[in-house]
Protein backbone atom coordinates (compact mmCIF):
# COMPACT_ATOMS: atom_id res chain seq x y z
CA UNK A 1 0.00 0.00 0.00
CA UNK A 2 2.00 2.58 -0.94
CA UNK A 3 1.40 6.15 -3.60
CA UNK A 4 4.73 6.28 -6.08
CA UNK A 5 5.27 9.21 -8.60
CA UNK A 6 7.58 7.68 -11.03
CA UNK A 7 9.28 10.23 -12.87
CA UNK A 8 5.37 12.25 -13.00
CA UNK A 9 5.41 15.01 -15.57
CA UNK A 10 2.14 16.98 -16.52
CA UNK A 11 2.36 20.07 -17.98
CA UNK A 12 0.05 22.73 -19.39
CA UNK A 13 0.78 24.32 -23.30
CA UNK A 14 3.66 22.48 -23.13
CA UNK A 15 5.42 24.36 -19.74
CA UNK A 16 5.37 21.67 -17.34
CA UNK A 17 3.66 22.58 -13.95
CA UNK A 18 5.08 19.13 -12.44
CA UNK A 19 8.41 18.07 -14.17
CA UNK A 20 9.82 14.94 -13.62
CA UNK A 21 8.90 14.08 -10.02
CA UNK A 22 9.81 10.69 -8.43
CA UNK A 23 8.86 9.66 -5.03
CA UNK A 24 6.49 7.98 -2.46
CA UNK A 25 4.44 9.12 0.01
CA UNK A 26 4.33 7.26 3.50
CA UNK A 27 1.66 5.03 4.03
CA UNK A 28 -0.69 5.42 7.00
CA UNK A 29 0.08 8.88 7.47
CA UNK A 30 0.22 12.37 6.64
CA UNK A 31 2.48 14.08 4.25
CA UNK A 32 1.66 17.98 3.32
CA UNK A 33 2.72 19.12 -0.30
CA UNK A 34 3.85 22.79 0.83
CA UNK A 35 5.47 25.09 -2.27
CA UNK A 36 4.67 28.88 -3.41
CA UNK A 37 1.51 29.36 -6.04
CA UNK A 38 2.43 28.17 -9.43
CA UNK A 39 4.49 25.09 -7.90
CA UNK A 40 2.18 22.21 -9.30
CA UNK A 41 0.34 21.30 -6.11
CA UNK A 42 -3.14 21.06 -7.28
CA UNK A 43 -2.05 19.76 -10.80
CA UNK A 44 0.12 16.74 -8.68
CA UNK A 45 -3.04 16.04 -6.87
CA UNK A 46 -5.37 15.64 -10.25
CA UNK A 47 -2.83 13.57 -11.66
CA UNK A 48 -3.04 10.74 -8.75
CA UNK A 49 -6.72 10.60 -9.48
CA UNK A 50 -6.27 10.45 -13.23
CA UNK A 51 -8.19 13.97 -13.96
CA UNK A 52 -4.96 15.04 -15.65
CA UNK A 53 -3.07 12.70 -18.38
CA UNK A 54 0.87 13.27 -17.46
CA UNK A 55 3.28 13.82 -20.17
CA UNK A 56 4.97 11.24 -18.75
CA UNK A 57 5.73 9.67 -15.43
CA UNK A 58 2.59 7.83 -13.53
CA UNK A 59 1.06 8.11 -9.90
CA UNK A 60 1.03 5.02 -9.45
CA UNK A 61 -1.64 4.24 -6.11
CA UNK A 62 -0.50 0.60 -5.24
CA UNK A 63 -2.77 -1.37 -2.92
CA UNK A 64 -5.75 1.28 -3.30
CA UNK A 65 -8.48 0.66 -5.23
CA UNK A 66 -10.77 3.53 -6.93
CA UNK A 67 -13.18 3.26 -3.59
CA UNK A 68 -10.04 3.54 -1.40
CA UNK A 69 -9.65 7.21 -2.59
CA UNK A 70 -11.37 9.96 -1.36
CA UNK A 71 -10.83 13.69 -2.97
CA UNK A 72 -11.26 17.27 -2.12
CA UNK A 73 -11.70 19.36 -4.85
CA UNK A 74 -10.73 23.36 -4.21
CA UNK A 75 -14.12 25.16 -3.89
CA UNK A 76 -13.79 27.23 -7.17
CA UNK A 77 -14.38 23.67 -8.72
CA UNK A 78 -17.53 23.13 -7.26
CA UNK A 79 -21.27 25.06 -8.88
CA UNK A 80 -22.70 25.88 -5.74
CA UNK A 81 -25.55 27.85 -7.84
CA UNK A 82 -27.44 24.03 -8.56
CA UNK A 83 -30.47 23.50 -6.40
CA UNK A 84 -29.03 20.97 -4.48
CA UNK A 85 -29.35 20.18 -0.75
CA UNK A 86 -26.79 19.78 1.88
CA UNK A 87 -27.61 16.54 2.69
CA UNK A 88 -27.63 15.28 -0.94
CA UNK A 89 -24.48 16.47 -1.43
CA UNK A 90 -23.03 14.42 1.62
CA UNK A 91 -24.97 11.42 -0.04
CA UNK A 92 -22.83 11.58 -3.26
CA UNK A 93 -19.99 9.84 -0.97
CA UNK A 94 -21.67 6.72 -0.83
CA UNK A 95 -21.31 6.90 -4.86
CA UNK A 96 -18.80 3.40 -4.62
CA UNK A 97 -22.43 1.70 -2.76
CA UNK A 98 -24.65 3.85 -4.90
CA UNK A 99 -23.27 3.86 -8.45
CA UNK A 100 -24.66 5.91 -10.81
CA UNK A 101 -28.00 4.54 -10.42
CA UNK A 102 -28.27 2.76 -7.18
CA UNK A 103 -30.51 3.71 -4.64
CA UNK A 104 -28.99 5.76 -1.36
CA UNK A 105 -31.92 4.41 0.95
CA UNK A 106 -32.49 5.30 4.39
CA UNK A 107 -29.80 3.89 5.63
CA UNK A 108 -27.71 5.49 3.50
CA UNK A 109 -29.46 8.87 4.38
CA UNK A 110 -28.54 8.00 8.10
CA UNK A 111 -24.91 7.54 7.80
CA UNK A 112 -24.42 11.01 5.46
CA UNK A 113 -26.84 12.74 8.80
CA UNK A 114 -24.04 10.80 10.93
CA UNK A 115 -21.60 12.41 9.23
CA UNK A 116 -23.10 15.79 9.02
CA UNK A 117 -23.20 15.52 12.54
CA UNK A 118 -19.51 14.96 13.31
CA UNK A 119 -18.91 18.38 11.31
CA UNK A 120 -21.54 20.32 13.58
CA UNK A 121 -23.93 20.82 10.63
CA UNK A 122 -27.20 18.28 11.45
CA UNK A 123 -29.22 21.64 10.98
CA UNK A 124 -28.24 21.94 7.76
CA UNK A 125 -29.26 18.95 6.05
CA UNK A 126 -32.48 20.35 4.08
CA UNK A 127 -30.92 23.70 3.18
CA UNK A 128 -29.85 24.32 -0.31
CA UNK A 129 -26.19 24.26 -0.81
CA UNK A 130 -26.30 28.04 -2.36
CA UNK A 131 -27.03 29.40 1.09
CA UNK A 132 -23.97 28.10 2.90
CA UNK A 133 -20.96 30.00 4.13
CA UNK A 134 -17.25 28.88 2.46
CA UNK A 135 -16.71 27.60 5.89
CA UNK A 136 -19.52 25.56 6.04
CA UNK A 137 -19.52 24.39 2.90
CA UNK A 138 -16.15 23.23 3.44
CA UNK A 139 -17.61 21.31 6.30
CA UNK A 140 -19.90 19.73 4.39
CA UNK A 141 -16.86 18.07 2.20
CA UNK A 142 -15.18 16.97 4.93
CA UNK A 143 -18.66 15.47 5.84
CA UNK A 144 -18.85 13.78 2.59
CA UNK A 145 -15.47 12.43 2.80
CA UNK A 146 -16.63 10.51 6.17
CA UNK A 147 -18.84 8.86 4.35
CA UNK A 148 -16.73 7.74 1.83
CA UNK A 149 -14.60 6.01 4.36
CA UNK A 150 -11.74 6.44 2.11
CA UNK A 151 -8.14 4.53 2.76
CA UNK A 152 -6.09 7.91 1.29
CA UNK A 153 -7.02 10.97 1.42
CA UNK A 154 -6.47 13.69 -1.07
CA UNK A 155 -7.40 17.55 0.05
CA UNK A 156 -6.39 20.25 -2.32
CA UNK A 157 -6.28 23.32 -0.42
CA UNK A 158 -8.28 22.41 2.63
CA UNK A 159 -8.06 25.24 4.79
CA UNK A 160 -7.77 28.01 2.29
CA UNK A 161 -10.15 31.19 3.56
CA UNK A 162 -11.20 29.57 6.66
CA UNK A 163 -11.48 31.29 9.65
CA UNK A 164 -9.44 29.71 13.08
CA UNK A 165 -12.48 27.44 14.49
CA UNK A 166 -12.94 26.16 11.26
CA UNK A 167 -9.80 25.28 10.85
CA UNK A 168 -9.34 23.84 14.05
CA UNK A 169 -12.17 21.51 13.70
CA UNK A 170 -11.45 20.33 10.33
CA UNK A 171 -7.50 19.68 11.05
CA UNK A 172 -9.08 17.59 14.39
CA UNK A 173 -10.29 15.45 11.56
CA UNK A 174 -7.18 14.95 10.10
CA UNK A 175 -5.50 14.10 13.31
CA UNK A 176 -8.48 11.20 13.73
CA UNK A 177 -7.42 9.70 10.23
CA UNK A 178 -4.08 9.71 10.78
CA UNK A 179 -4.97 7.87 14.10
CA UNK A 180 -6.96 5.73 12.34
CA UNK A 181 -3.76 4.51 9.84
CA UNK A 182 -5.22 6.59 7.13
CA UNK A 183 -3.28 8.39 3.92
CA UNK A 184 -3.74 11.83 3.96
CA UNK A 185 -2.17 13.92 1.08
CA UNK A 186 -2.84 17.78 1.48
CA UNK A 187 -1.66 20.70 -0.62
CA UNK A 188 -1.76 23.24 2.14
CA UNK A 189 -0.39 26.89 2.54
CA UNK A 190 0.21 27.37 6.45
CA UNK A 191 4.08 26.49 7.98
CA UNK A 192 2.30 26.18 11.10
CA UNK A 193 -0.63 23.42 10.19
CA UNK A 194 1.90 22.05 8.57
CA UNK A 195 4.31 21.58 11.24
CA UNK A 196 1.76 21.00 13.71
CA UNK A 197 -0.20 17.97 12.08
CA UNK A 198 1.81 16.86 9.39
CA UNK A 199 5.03 14.70 9.77
CA UNK A 200 6.07 14.53 6.53
CA UNK A 201 6.08 16.94 3.82
CA UNK A 202 6.69 17.39 0.32
CA UNK A 203 8.56 20.77 -0.86
CA UNK A 204 7.34 21.95 -3.98
CA UNK A 205 8.30 24.09 -6.83
CA UNK A 206 7.29 22.02 -10.08
CA UNK A 207 10.36 20.02 -9.27
CA UNK A 208 11.01 18.35 -5.69
CA UNK A 209 12.85 20.60 -3.67
CA UNK A 210 12.33 18.54 -0.40
CA UNK A 211 10.62 15.51 0.54
CA UNK A 212 10.90 13.72 3.99
CA UNK A 213 10.33 15.21 7.69
CA UNK A 214 8.76 18.20 8.21
CA UNK A 215 11.61 19.20 10.41
CA UNK A 216 14.11 17.98 7.77
CA UNK A 217 12.07 19.86 4.67
CA UNK A 218 10.68 22.94 5.52
CA UNK A 219 14.34 24.60 6.63
CA UNK A 220 14.79 28.70 5.14
CA UNK A 221 17.05 27.50 2.44
CA UNK A 222 14.53 24.91 0.82
CA UNK A 223 12.12 27.98 1.68
CA UNK A 224 13.99 29.92 -0.14
CA UNK A 225 14.90 27.69 -3.17
CA UNK A 226 11.23 26.83 -3.63
CA UNK A 227 10.26 30.33 -4.35
CA UNK A 228 13.48 30.95 -6.64
CA UNK A 229 12.75 28.45 -8.82
CA UNK A 230 9.05 28.66 -9.24
CA UNK A 231 9.14 31.84 -9.85
CA UNK A 232 11.79 30.85 -13.09
CA UNK A 233 9.59 31.02 -15.41
CA UNK A 234 10.83 31.19 -19.56
CA UNK A 235 8.70 32.20 -22.14
CA UNK A 236 10.76 30.56 -24.60
CA UNK A 237 12.00 27.48 -22.59
CA UNK A 238 13.81 24.89 -24.72
CA UNK A 239 12.33 21.70 -25.01
CA UNK A 240 13.32 18.92 -21.84
CA UNK A 241 15.79 16.51 -22.51
CA UNK A 242 15.49 14.53 -20.01
CA UNK A 243 13.75 11.82 -20.98
CA UNK A 244 15.77 11.93 -24.01
CA UNK A 245 12.98 11.94 -26.43
CA UNK A 246 12.72 15.02 -28.22
CA UNK A 247 8.71 15.86 -28.14
CA UNK B 1 -70.94 28.26 -17.61
CA UNK B 2 -71.82 27.83 -21.27
CA UNK B 3 -69.85 30.92 -22.58
CA UNK B 4 -66.89 29.46 -20.89
CA UNK B 5 -67.45 26.08 -22.28
CA UNK B 6 -67.21 27.18 -25.45
CA UNK B 7 -64.29 29.37 -24.97
CA UNK B 8 -62.33 26.33 -23.15
CA UNK B 9 -63.72 23.01 -23.62
CA UNK B 10 -65.82 22.41 -27.08
CA UNK B 11 -63.18 23.49 -29.23
CA UNK B 12 -61.15 19.88 -27.83
CA UNK B 13 -64.53 18.58 -28.40
CA UNK B 14 -66.13 19.42 -31.50
CA UNK B 15 -62.58 18.96 -33.43
CA UNK B 16 -59.97 15.72 -33.51
CA UNK B 17 -57.57 17.97 -34.82
CA UNK B 18 -57.56 20.24 -31.57
CA UNK B 19 -57.72 17.02 -29.37
CA UNK B 20 -54.32 15.22 -31.35
CA UNK B 21 -52.56 18.53 -31.16
CA UNK B 22 -53.56 19.03 -27.13
CA UNK B 23 -52.28 15.43 -26.83
CA UNK B 24 -49.10 16.38 -28.55
CA UNK B 25 -48.73 19.40 -26.24
CA UNK B 26 -49.03 17.12 -23.35
CA UNK B 27 -46.23 14.95 -24.56
CA UNK B 28 -44.42 17.27 -25.60
CA UNK B 29 -44.38 19.33 -22.58
CA UNK B 30 -43.42 16.01 -20.53
CA UNK B 31 -40.02 15.51 -22.59
CA UNK B 32 -39.16 19.23 -23.23
CA UNK B 33 -39.79 20.68 -20.09
CA UNK B 34 -37.18 17.96 -18.22
CA UNK B 35 -34.56 18.69 -20.88
CA UNK B 36 -35.00 21.90 -20.84
CA UNK B 37 -34.19 22.15 -17.15
CA UNK B 38 -31.43 20.45 -17.36
CA UNK B 39 -29.78 23.13 -20.01
CA UNK B 40 -30.38 26.24 -17.61
CA UNK B 41 -28.93 24.28 -15.04
CA UNK B 42 -26.27 22.94 -16.80
CA UNK B 43 -25.68 26.90 -18.08
CA UNK B 44 -26.55 25.58 -21.48
CA UNK B 45 -29.69 27.44 -22.33
CA UNK B 46 -28.16 28.81 -25.78
CA UNK B 47 -27.59 25.11 -26.68
CA UNK B 48 -31.26 24.46 -27.06
CA UNK B 49 -31.32 27.24 -29.86
CA UNK B 50 -27.87 26.17 -31.47
CA UNK B 51 -29.03 22.77 -31.44
CA UNK B 52 -32.66 23.27 -33.21
CA UNK B 53 -30.35 25.07 -35.93
CA UNK B 54 -28.13 22.24 -36.47
CA UNK B 55 -30.96 19.58 -36.96
CA UNK B 56 -32.09 21.99 -40.23
CA UNK B 57 -29.92 20.08 -42.77
CA UNK B 58 -30.80 16.65 -42.07
CA UNK B 59 -34.49 17.30 -41.47
CA UNK B 60 -34.03 19.20 -45.41
CA UNK B 61 -32.15 15.72 -46.90
CA UNK B 62 -34.83 14.05 -45.44
CA UNK B 63 -37.28 16.20 -47.66
CA UNK B 64 -35.60 16.40 -50.60
CA UNK B 65 -35.60 12.13 -50.74
CA UNK B 66 -38.65 11.71 -49.07
CA UNK B 67 -40.79 14.82 -49.92
CA UNK B 68 -42.94 15.73 -46.97
CA UNK B 69 -42.51 12.67 -44.67
CA UNK B 70 -42.66 12.87 -41.17
CA UNK B 71 -40.22 9.46 -40.32
CA UNK B 72 -37.86 10.53 -42.69
CA UNK B 73 -37.11 14.54 -42.04
CA UNK B 74 -36.84 13.24 -38.39
CA UNK B 75 -34.50 10.46 -39.17
CA UNK B 76 -31.97 13.28 -40.99
CA UNK B 77 -32.91 16.00 -38.38
CA UNK B 78 -32.03 13.51 -35.56
CA UNK B 79 -29.14 12.60 -37.27
CA UNK B 80 -27.52 15.60 -38.63
CA UNK B 81 -28.09 17.00 -34.64
CA UNK B 82 -26.15 13.93 -33.02
CA UNK B 83 -23.39 15.08 -35.62
CA UNK B 84 -23.13 18.32 -34.46
CA UNK B 85 -23.32 17.03 -31.12
CA UNK B 86 -20.70 14.79 -31.49
CA UNK B 87 -18.36 17.03 -34.09
CA UNK B 88 -18.17 19.75 -30.94
CA UNK B 89 -17.49 17.38 -28.51
CA UNK B 90 -14.64 15.71 -30.13
CA UNK B 91 -13.38 19.37 -30.88
CA UNK B 92 -13.95 20.48 -26.80
CA UNK B 93 -12.41 17.27 -26.06
CA UNK B 94 -9.25 17.43 -28.43
CA UNK B 95 -8.44 20.90 -30.07
CA UNK B 96 -8.84 23.38 -26.68
CA UNK B 97 -11.77 24.93 -27.63
CA UNK B 98 -14.58 26.09 -24.85
CA UNK B 99 -17.94 24.15 -25.56
CA UNK B 100 -20.23 27.12 -26.52
CA UNK B 101 -17.75 28.38 -28.89
CA UNK B 102 -17.44 24.91 -31.27
CA UNK B 103 -21.23 24.80 -30.69
CA UNK B 104 -21.29 27.90 -32.21
CA UNK B 105 -19.01 26.98 -35.27
CA UNK B 106 -20.63 23.64 -35.78
CA UNK B 107 -24.14 24.73 -35.85
CA UNK B 108 -23.62 27.65 -38.19
CA UNK B 109 -21.62 25.22 -40.60
CA UNK B 110 -24.70 22.83 -40.05
CA UNK B 111 -27.30 26.03 -40.78
CA UNK B 112 -25.59 27.12 -43.59
CA UNK B 113 -25.62 23.74 -45.13
CA UNK B 114 -29.12 23.16 -44.01
CA UNK B 115 -30.69 26.63 -45.91
CA UNK B 116 -28.51 25.91 -48.70
CA UNK B 117 -30.14 22.43 -49.69
CA UNK B 118 -33.55 23.91 -48.42
CA UNK B 119 -33.02 26.81 -51.20
CA UNK B 120 -32.12 24.75 -54.18
CA UNK B 121 -34.14 21.60 -53.59
CA UNK B 122 -37.76 23.28 -52.29
CA UNK B 123 -40.11 26.09 -52.17
CA UNK B 124 -40.20 29.23 -49.73
CA UNK B 125 -43.22 27.57 -48.29
CA UNK B 126 -41.35 24.23 -47.52
CA UNK B 127 -38.96 26.00 -45.59
CA UNK B 128 -41.82 27.87 -43.56
CA UNK B 129 -42.74 24.60 -43.02
CA UNK B 130 -40.09 22.98 -41.55
CA UNK B 131 -38.74 26.51 -39.70
CA UNK B 132 -42.56 27.11 -37.63
CA UNK B 133 -44.04 23.49 -38.28
CA UNK B 134 -47.57 23.03 -37.65
CA UNK B 135 -49.31 21.57 -34.06
CA UNK B 136 -52.90 21.46 -35.84
CA UNK B 137 -51.51 19.56 -38.20
CA UNK B 138 -50.45 16.41 -36.04
CA UNK B 139 -51.29 13.18 -37.70
CA UNK B 140 -50.72 9.95 -35.78
CA UNK B 141 -47.60 9.43 -36.98
CA UNK B 142 -46.44 12.20 -35.24
CA UNK B 143 -48.09 11.44 -32.24
CA UNK B 144 -46.43 8.72 -31.40
CA UNK B 145 -42.99 10.34 -32.46
CA UNK B 146 -43.75 13.03 -29.71
CA UNK B 147 -45.30 10.31 -27.23
CA UNK B 148 -42.56 7.60 -27.96
CA UNK B 149 -39.82 10.37 -27.43
CA UNK B 150 -41.30 11.96 -24.31
CA UNK B 151 -41.09 7.73 -22.52
CA UNK B 152 -37.75 7.53 -24.12
CA UNK B 153 -36.53 10.72 -22.23
CA UNK B 154 -38.16 10.57 -18.94
CA UNK B 155 -37.03 6.75 -18.64
CA UNK B 156 -33.48 8.14 -19.70
CA UNK B 157 -33.19 10.99 -17.59
CA UNK B 158 -34.44 8.63 -14.31
CA UNK B 159 -31.36 6.83 -15.22
CA UNK B 160 -28.80 9.62 -15.90
CA UNK B 161 -29.96 11.88 -13.48
CA UNK B 162 -27.36 12.01 -10.65
CA UNK B 163 -24.16 11.50 -12.31
CA UNK B 164 -25.26 14.17 -14.76
CA UNK B 165 -26.20 16.76 -12.11
CA UNK B 166 -23.23 15.34 -9.82
CA UNK B 167 -21.02 15.83 -13.62
CA UNK B 168 -21.98 19.87 -13.75
CA UNK B 169 -22.18 20.50 -9.88
CA UNK B 170 -18.40 18.87 -9.06
CA UNK B 171 -16.94 17.35 -12.23
CA UNK B 172 -13.56 16.72 -10.37
CA UNK B 173 -15.23 14.39 -7.55
CA UNK B 174 -17.12 12.53 -10.39
CA UNK B 175 -13.60 11.94 -11.69
CA UNK B 176 -12.02 10.64 -8.65
CA UNK B 177 -14.23 8.23 -8.12
CA UNK B 178 -13.63 6.66 -11.40
CA UNK B 179 -16.95 7.74 -13.28
CA UNK B 180 -16.62 9.26 -16.73
CA UNK B 181 -18.75 12.58 -17.25
CA UNK B 182 -18.26 13.30 -20.92
CA UNK B 183 -20.30 9.73 -21.18
CA UNK B 184 -23.20 11.20 -19.55
CA UNK B 185 -22.76 14.67 -21.16
CA UNK B 186 -23.38 12.89 -24.17
CA UNK B 187 -26.51 10.69 -23.55
CA UNK B 188 -27.94 14.15 -22.76
CA UNK B 189 -26.93 16.19 -25.39
CA UNK B 190 -28.57 13.48 -27.61
CA UNK B 191 -31.69 13.51 -25.78
CA UNK B 192 -31.71 17.23 -26.15
CA UNK B 193 -31.86 16.78 -30.08
CA UNK B 194 -34.27 13.90 -29.86
CA UNK B 195 -36.70 16.50 -28.15
CA UNK B 196 -36.29 19.12 -30.81
CA UNK B 197 -36.65 16.14 -33.71
CA UNK B 198 -40.08 15.52 -32.13
CA UNK B 199 -40.74 18.87 -31.61
CA UNK B 200 -40.23 20.37 -34.82
CA UNK B 201 -43.00 18.38 -36.82
CA UNK B 202 -45.60 20.71 -33.95
CA UNK B 203 -43.63 23.86 -33.44
CA UNK B 204 -40.91 23.97 -36.19
CA UNK B 205 -37.45 23.49 -34.98
CA UNK B 206 -36.99 27.03 -33.97
CA UNK B 207 -40.06 27.03 -31.73
CA UNK B 208 -39.54 23.55 -30.43
CA UNK B 209 -36.54 25.09 -28.29
CA UNK B 210 -39.23 27.99 -26.71
CA UNK B 211 -41.24 24.81 -25.57
CA UNK B 212 -38.07 23.76 -23.85
CA UNK B 213 -36.50 26.56 -22.64
CA UNK B 214 -39.25 29.21 -21.68
CA UNK B 215 -41.06 26.83 -19.08
CA UNK B 216 -37.81 25.65 -17.67
CA UNK B 217 -36.80 29.26 -16.99
CA UNK B 218 -39.95 30.07 -15.17
CA UNK B 219 -40.07 26.91 -13.58
CA UNK B 220 -36.50 28.37 -11.87
CA UNK B 221 -37.98 31.44 -10.50
CA UNK B 222 -40.71 29.39 -8.84
CA UNK B 223 -39.16 26.57 -7.17
CA UNK B 224 -35.59 26.01 -5.22
CA UNK B 225 -35.30 22.12 -5.53
CA UNK B 226 -35.26 19.72 -8.82
CA UNK B 227 -38.08 18.37 -7.90
CA UNK B 228 -40.45 21.32 -8.12
CA UNK B 229 -38.91 22.83 -10.64
CA UNK B 230 -39.65 19.56 -12.58
CA UNK B 231 -43.53 19.63 -11.82
CA UNK B 232 -43.35 23.71 -12.79
CA UNK B 233 -41.93 23.34 -16.07
CA UNK B 234 -43.38 20.66 -17.10
CA UNK B 235 -46.75 22.58 -16.09
CA UNK B 236 -46.14 25.97 -17.72
CA UNK B 237 -45.33 24.04 -20.74
CA UNK B 238 -48.89 22.12 -20.38
CA UNK B 239 -50.76 24.83 -19.92
CA UNK B 240 -48.89 27.33 -22.45
CA UNK B 241 -49.41 24.41 -24.83
CA UNK B 242 -53.33 24.40 -23.87
CA UNK B 243 -53.43 28.23 -24.04
CA UNK B 244 -52.19 28.99 -27.32
CA UNK B 245 -54.12 26.36 -28.94
CA UNK B 246 -56.89 27.84 -27.93
CA UNK B 247 -55.82 31.12 -29.02
CA UNK B 248 -54.90 29.87 -31.95
CA UNK B 249 -58.42 28.50 -32.70
CA UNK B 250 -60.79 31.39 -31.77
CA UNK B 251 -57.93 33.95 -33.30
CA UNK B 252 -56.79 32.23 -36.13
CA UNK B 253 -53.12 32.64 -35.15
CA UNK B 254 -50.63 30.23 -36.11
CA UNK B 255 -50.33 27.96 -33.38
CA UNK B 256 -46.39 27.68 -33.05
CA UNK B 257 -45.69 31.24 -32.07
CA UNK B 258 -48.95 31.58 -29.71
CA UNK B 259 -47.87 28.75 -27.72
CA UNK B 260 -44.27 30.57 -27.40
CA UNK B 261 -46.32 33.72 -26.89
CA UNK B 262 -47.81 32.37 -23.84
CA UNK B 263 -45.30 30.81 -22.25
CA UNK B 264 -43.23 34.01 -22.81
CA UNK B 265 -46.07 35.78 -21.06
CA UNK B 266 -45.57 33.46 -17.80
CA UNK B 267 -42.00 33.89 -18.15
CA UNK B 268 -42.69 37.87 -18.21
CA UNK B 269 -44.75 37.31 -15.30
CA UNK B 270 -42.81 35.05 -13.34
CA UNK B 271 -39.63 37.81 -13.55
CA UNK B 272 -41.57 40.08 -11.95
CA UNK B 273 -43.77 38.33 -9.45
CA UNK B 274 -42.68 34.56 -8.91
CA UNK B 275 -41.46 33.68 -5.00
CA UNK B 276 -38.05 32.14 -6.00
CA UNK B 277 -36.15 34.72 -7.93
CA UNK B 278 -38.82 37.08 -9.23
CA UNK B 279 -37.57 40.98 -9.04
CA UNK B 280 -41.03 42.07 -6.41
CA UNK B 281 -40.22 39.59 -4.03
CA UNK B 282 -36.71 39.88 -3.53
CA UNK B 283 -37.70 43.95 -3.15
CA UNK B 284 -40.05 43.47 -0.83
CA UNK B 285 -38.03 41.52 1.44
CA UNK B 286 -40.23 38.84 3.68
CA UNK B 287 -39.12 39.46 7.59
CA UNK B 288 -36.25 37.64 8.27
CA UNK B 289 -36.24 34.41 10.44
CA UNK B 290 -34.49 34.72 14.26
CA UNK B 291 -30.46 33.44 14.04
Amino acid sequence: MTVILDNLTVSYQRHPAVHHVSGSFVAGDATAIFGPNGAGKSTLLKAMIGALTPDSGHARLQGFARQDIAYLPQQSEIDRSLPVSVLDLVATGLWHRTGPFGKVGRAGLGQAMDALEQVGLADFAPRAISALSSGQFQRVLFARILLQDARLILLDEPFTAMDAKTTFDLLELVRRWKEEGRTIIAVLHDYEQVRAYFPHTLLLAREVVAWGRTEQVLTDANLKRAVDTAAHWQDRATVCQVDGVNV
Amino acid sequence: MQHLYDLLIAPFVDFAFMRRALAGCLALSLGSGPIGLFLVMRRMSLMGDAMSHAVLPGAAVGFMLAGLSLPAMSLGGFVAGVLVAVLAGLATRFAGIKEDASFAAFYLLSLAIGVLLVSKSGSNVDLMHILFGSVLAVDDAALYLVSGVASVTLISLAFIYRPMLLESLDPVFLRSVGARGGLWHMAFLMLVVLNLVSGFQALGTLMAVGLMMLPAITARLWSESVEGMLVMAVSVAFVSGMAGLLLSYHFELPSGPAIILVAGLFYLFSLLFAPAGGALPRYIRARHFES
